[in-house]
């Protein structure tokens, strides 16, 4: 069996000390195999952004072990860390979080600036993603210049132009109406069929619908993991309920 | 991700705001060109004096009157930078108590080939202030109007340019004949002033003939060289100062080397006749190197002074650098934070915002040395500048150490913020 690109290890994490101390993560046991499609679903202030800023290695936890592709993420130095940011994750915000003043084709040409490719090679590869989610034509338009749903999916193309291995999502379509909610799912859909590991986080049945698996969080603590179609079958593997 | 690369970000982090990044230049800008151009006139001025200084002749002395008892350098030259040569003597010191006097004998006793061996020539020199000439309807306004001998010429390297010039006939006959400089030339009959010659000029009402009209000495600094008079000394004593105190005695040594020797002579000569001792002499003597190292001294002080004035301003044009930077990292702590979670690096952080610091004095900078330069082609309050090299790569290495100075702090904050507490800033 090939190791899983997630496998978290009673991961907490604690804001603040003493009596304003916040538990926003409370031992989470998750293991995420290549290729799977997960949507991360729950209460607001369960702790969904928490788990993914540490999956992301924006944050580290307080307790417990995160490995991200058999790696120990607390073996890694702030360096390694941006290197694994850079090669192995992809981020898509809520707020798509594009850099302003800078047009989309540089946007999505970014990460690849960061990984050392070549400027002509980096013109083609951010072409090519634009080109798939959509917007060939609008690579030369900044951020303010394009749709919110536009704009998500500039984001969506500079989170998988490197081809990392997971793709993280919080709240993708949150600031989205119904038609660009499902541009951007179908993408999602795209890239899963790629091969690519998609975490997903979302408070709409619609987007979880999607997935090959739904998590579901309260407190901080998983309360139920049920695989569903497309792969065929409904299999609870039982939280701590 | 390389320099190169680095630099299209600053750029666009520069470009961005163009009011803003146009502002902080201006700071950087004013620092440098105030270095330049302000060390420029310190070494212009400087240069003028020292021009004007070694005009004198290498091997000529000055007495001056002092007064009795102080001793030491005083009534020395007439300020800086405006020194020029035979100014109004020192014999206008103070009334409480006892005024020098040098007399036509303690000249007479310098000139003496047994008293003192090293001096070659001797001139005492009056000076009558606020002389006024007019010649048919013209009037001229005098700034140097000197009675001595006719050694002086030779002492002060003149010459005549159409004319005669004085002879010692006409000291000891008291002719009342002058030689006058250009300035004073052209102002009285017009045209190139030549035609002054043989005419009857009057001074303050008394008539003289002018003889010759002296030989240009050019100006330097704010001092116009030619608008002077000569006249034999026993003539204008006669006419305009009377015979009291002389102004001052230049002397000339017979070579460069016995300069010092000479002073010492002029010293013992002097001491014995005025009866006093070096510790209170009544008079002072001035050679020229001691006169250059003393002006050379007053200017370079006048130099420092004005480069730490420009050292300051360059210095706050640095803080205005590093205070828009923070200002910058702050604005961008969000672009700062997705920048780190698409896989920037510190170093990337760190490249990006400095190389915007150093673009911003860069340009600053290059734009002070050209405002710098372009400023010291201009004549500044009498003085004509003179760019030194070593200022402008002065300002300009500091100009851009300033910006990396200044810059490195707000870009370490930057690169230092987490990023999640990056992203999360509103
Ligand atoms: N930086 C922080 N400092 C203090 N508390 C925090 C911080 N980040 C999150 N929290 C707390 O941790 C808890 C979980 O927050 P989190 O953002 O993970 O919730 P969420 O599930 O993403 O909610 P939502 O669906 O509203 O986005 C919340 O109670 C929140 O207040
Ligand atoms: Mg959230």
């Amino acid at each position: 069996m090939p190791r899983p690109v997630l496998d978290l290890r009673g991961v907490t994490k604690v804001f603040g000390a003493g009596d304003t101390a916040v538990h926003a993560l409370a031992g989470v046991d998750l293991v995420v195999e290549r290729g799977e499609y997960v949507a991360v679903m729950g209460a607001s202030g369960s702790g969904k952004s928490t788990l993914m800023n540490i999956v992301g290695c924006l944050d580290v936890p307080t307790r417990g072990r995160y490995l991200l592709d058999g790696v120990d993420t607390r073996r890694l130095d702030e360096g390694r860390q941006a290197l694994v940011r850079n090669r192995k994750i992809g981020f898509v915000f809520q707020s798509f979080n594009l850099i302003p003043r800078t047009s989309a084709q540089s946007n999505v040409e970014l990460p690849l600036a960061y990984a050392g490719v070549k400027l002509a090679q980096r013109r083609e590869r951010a072409a090519a993603a634009l080109a798939r989610v959509g917007l060939a034509d609008r690579g030369h338009h900044l951020p303010s210049e394009l749709s919110g749903g536009q704009q998500q999916r500039v984001a969506i193309a500079r989170a998988i132009v490197t081809e990392p291995v997971l793709l993280l999502a919080d709240e993708p379509t949150g600031a989205l109406d119904s038609r660009s909610t499902a541009e951007v799912l179908d993408l999602f859909d795209d890239v899963s069929a790629g091969g690519r590991t998609i975490l997903v986080i979302t408070h709409e049945e619609e987007v979880a619908e999607r997935a090959h698996r739904v998590i579901r969080f309260r407190d901080g603590r998983i309360v139920s993991d049920e695989r569903r179609a497309p792969r065929g079958t409904h299999v609870a593997v039982g939280g701590a309920a | 991700m390389n320099v190169r690369e680095s630099a299209r970000f600053a750029v666009r982090g520069v470009t961005a705001n163009p009011m803003r990044t146009a502002l902080t230049t201006l700071g950087i800008l004013i620092g440098v060109a105030a270095v330049i151009v302000l060390v420029a006139v310190g070494n212009g001025s400087s240069a003028a004096v020292t021009e004007s200084l070694s005009r004198l002749g290498s091997n000529t002395l000055t007495v001056q009157a002092s007064q009795g008892g102080t001793g030491g350098r005083a009534g020395g030259f007439g300020g800086f930078p405006g020194f020029g040569g035979g100014g109004p003597g020192g014999v206008s010191s103070g009334t409480q108590t006892r005024t020098a006097e040098l007399t036509l004998d303690d000249a007479a006793a310098i000139a003496d080939a047994t008293l003192a061996p090293h001096v070659l020539r001797v001139a005492p020199r009056v000076s009558a202030s606020s002389v006024t000439a007019t010649y048919d309807g013209a009037t001229h306004t005098v700034s140097s109007f000197l009675g001595t001998s006719p050694s002086y010429l030779t002492i002060n390297d003149d010459s005549v340019q159409k004319g005669e010039t004085l002879t010692a006939e006409d000291w000891t006959s008291r002719r009342r004949v002058a030689l006058v400089g250009s300035s004073v030339a052209e102002d009285l009959v017009g045209g190139d002033g030549l035609d002054v010659v043989g005419k009857t000029v009057q001074f303050n009402g008394i008539a003289f003939t002018v003889v010759g009209v002296l030989t240009d000495k050019g100006s330097t600094g704010p001092q116009d060289e030619d608008d002077r008079v000569l006249a034999p000394l026993t003539a204008v004593q006669d006419t305009l100062t009377g015979y009291g105190s002389l102004s001052a005695i230049s002397v000339q040594a017979k070579d460069a080397d016995s300069v010092e020797t000479a002073q010492a002579e002029i010293e013992d000569v002097l001491n014995s006749r005025h009866r006093v001792t070096s510790a209170t002499a009544d008079y002072s003597v001035q050679n020229p190197t001691s006169l250059l190292s003393a002006v050379t001294s007053t200017s370079q002080t006048f130099t420092v002074l004005l480069a730490s004035v420009a050292a300051i301003s360059l210095l706050v044009g640095g803080i205005g650098v590093m205070n828009i930077m923070l200002v910058t990292v702050t604005e961008r702590t969000r672009e700062i934070g997705i920048r780190k979670a698409i896989g920037a690096r510190r170093g990337d952080i760190v490249g990006q915002f400095l190389l915007e610091a150093v673009l911003l004095s860069l340009f600053g900078g290059l734009m002070g040395v050209l405002v710098g330069l372009v400023g010291s082609r201009f004549e500044i309050v009498g003085v004509q500048p003179v760019v030194s090299a070593s200022s402008v790569v002065l300002a300009f290495g500091v100009a851009v150490g300033t910006g990396l100075f200044f810059g490195l702090y707000p870009a370490n904050r930057a690169a230092s913020l987490r990023p999640i507490e990056a992203l999360r800033y509103e």
